[in-house]
């Protein structure tokens, strides 16, 4: 069994694409159910890490800016460490991923 | 007559007081001789009683012996003098010579939470810590203990004496503890009491009325944490909710020949209603601070089942609770519950296709669980489940359950 690290982005500024109120109960329920499957069947290295939306980069010339970033369109939401046997399976997973209903992505990394 | 039931009930509640007193008082190095002196103040009292009747006030009879008893045992004992003596005047701030035991209700309170704390200590496992508290903390005797762990006498009789040991080993006091040390251990204790109410509530021992004492002794150990002001916590609260919601239902689940009755299928007349209300107290008593607690989960899912009426309601809340409670810690049993909710919010098909994805081949729940998915779905696959899962099931109480499934779904398909 292996560790991957998966990092789910999507867009937070563009006004037209973000989710309604309704949508995002909707959207924080289908986030539960996942988390609640990946839990149940026993895919979670490590136990869940909550951060906030806020964040702050730091750009090649030392300059500090408070998030949501203007430099970057698509702002990293949360990540996560699952046990998978392999790239295949940690794929496989990522496709339940709610991230994905929201036009976002996740970037998968295995542990080495 | 009443002269049977009164001295078991009355060694049961009393023994832990006094034990508990006297532990504290000589420390836990001569945990045997506070043991010999209430055993013995209840051997004198058996016979007493057995030709004069029994007093009026039985506890107090019982206080004054034991005082007694123990006066006389530092008086006659010289080794004990010499030995304990020097240790108890350190521990009491009265200059007395004469030892007078306290068993005032306070003193009691205060004996016995530190005896809660000694025995959950950690240096001994959770089986071993479960034995030491039926014995110290609830007075059942070696007998009743393994018969509720369906163990023989001797395994059971050398669990608790090397739990003991330990305890002298690594010199663990007996004393009140600090805020601090409450903060550090309060879960080992909780841990405990949870694990010994769950002895209770599943144990497969057939012994109804033994299982029955051993939930409400678990109870009255959380009441005393939650009389006490350093442990009256929000999990303690949380913890107390879950068991009065459980015992609500104890009544209502096992059938006249002791056979289990399932959720759906129980008499919600013999659901009893003051243990519920009991339960919606502390729970409303354990949402407070910021702490959330598997019990406060575990507590929130009970709640929602003393509501018999199936409304959407009532199982998004229940799956909702399911997934916080497996994300905060692994166990297939949850993983299992967690699926059946789903099935409740999401339908049959997809808590298939979660369900298959657990892949608890060695857990006959698992297969009983796909059988009740699959029966609506596709009967023959339903059945097969259900008989890998009578294969696999231990008790004789569970492989009925499972033949039952079978014949009501064999009916289905004439």
């Amino acid at each position: 069994m292996n560790e991957f690290l998966l990092i789910f982005r999507r867009d937070f500024k563009t006004k037209e694409t973000q989710p309604s109120p309704e949508e995002l109960q909707q959207h924080l329920q289908q986030w539960q159910n996942w988390f609640g499957s990946l839990a149940a069947q026993d895919k979670l290295a490590r136990p869940l890490q909550r951060w906030d939306g806020q964040g702050k980069l730091v750009k090649s010339n030392k300059g500090i800016t408070d998030g949501p970033f203007v430099e970057i369109k698509e702002s990293i939401g949360g990540l996560i460490i699952i046990k998978a046997k392999d790239y295949d399976e940690a794929a496989e997973i990522a496709q339940g991923c709610p991230v994905l209903n929201f036009g976002g992505n996740v970037e998968i990394r295995m542990a080495v | 007559m009443e002269h049977k039931e009164l001295i078991p009930n009355l060694f049961r509640t009393e023994y832990q007081k006094i034990v508990s007193v006297l532990c504290s008082l000589f420390g836990i190095q001569h945990i045997e001789i506070a043991e010999d002196i209430v055993s013995d103040t209840f051997l004198t009292a058996s016979e007493t009683w057995a030709i004069k009747g029994i007093p009026e006030n039985p506890s107090a009879w019982l206080y004054t012996v034991a005082k007694n008893k123990t006066k006389n045992y530092l008086k006659r004992n010289n080794v004990f003098e010499t030995k304990i003596v020097t240790e108890i005047k350190h521990n009491t701030p009265l200059n007395n010579p004469e030892i007078d035991l306290d068993l005032s209700d306070q003193n009691i309170a205060d004996s016995q939470l530190a005896m809660i704390f000694t025995v959950c200590n950690p240096c001994n496992s959770e089986e071993a810590q479960i034995a030491l508290a039926l014995n110290l903390l609830c007075g059942f005797g070696i007998n009743e203990i393994s018969d509720a762990f369906l163990s023989n006498k001797e395994v059971i009789y050398k669990r608790i004496n090397r739990a003991k040991e330990k305890l002298k080993e690594e010199n663990i006091k007996i004393q009140h503890p600090n805020n601090a040390e409450i903060k550090d251990r309060i879960q080992t204790v909780l841990k405990t009491i949870y694990l010994l109410y769950s002895e209770g509530y599943y144990s497969i021992s057939q012994n109804t009325t033994l299982r029955k004492d051993l939930c409400t002794e678990a109870m009255r150990l959380t009441y005393l944490l939650i009389q006490n002001e350093s442990t009256n916590l929000p999990q303690t609260n949380a913890l107390m909710a879950l068991m009065c919601f459980h015992s609500s239902r104890f009544d209502a689940r096992t059938g006249l020949n002791g056979e289990i009755i399932l959720y759906e299928d129980q008499d919600q007349s013999l659901w009893n209603q003051e243990l519920i209300d009991k339960g919606t107290y502390f729970l409303s008593q354990s949402s407070t601070g910021n702490t959330l607690s598997k019990y406060h989960l575990e507590a929130g899912i009970a709640y929602w089942h003393t509501i018999k009426k199936e409304t959407t309601e009532k199982w998004e809340n229940i799956l909702e609770l399911y997934n916080n409670l497996i994300i905060l810690e692994y166990s297939p049993i949850v993983a299992l519950n967690r699926t059946y909710a789903l099935s409740k919010v999401k339908g049959k098909t997809e808590a298939i296709k979660e369900a298959e994805k657990l892949n608890l081949t060695d857990n006959h729940f698992y297969y009983s669980l796909l059988g009740n998915l699959y029966s609506e779905v596709d009967v023959k696959k339903a059945l097969e489940h259900f008989e890998k899962a009578r294969d696999l099931a231990k008790t004789i109480a569970d492989k009925n359950i499972i033949s039952k499934n079978i014949e009501q779904l064999k009916w289905k398909t004439i």
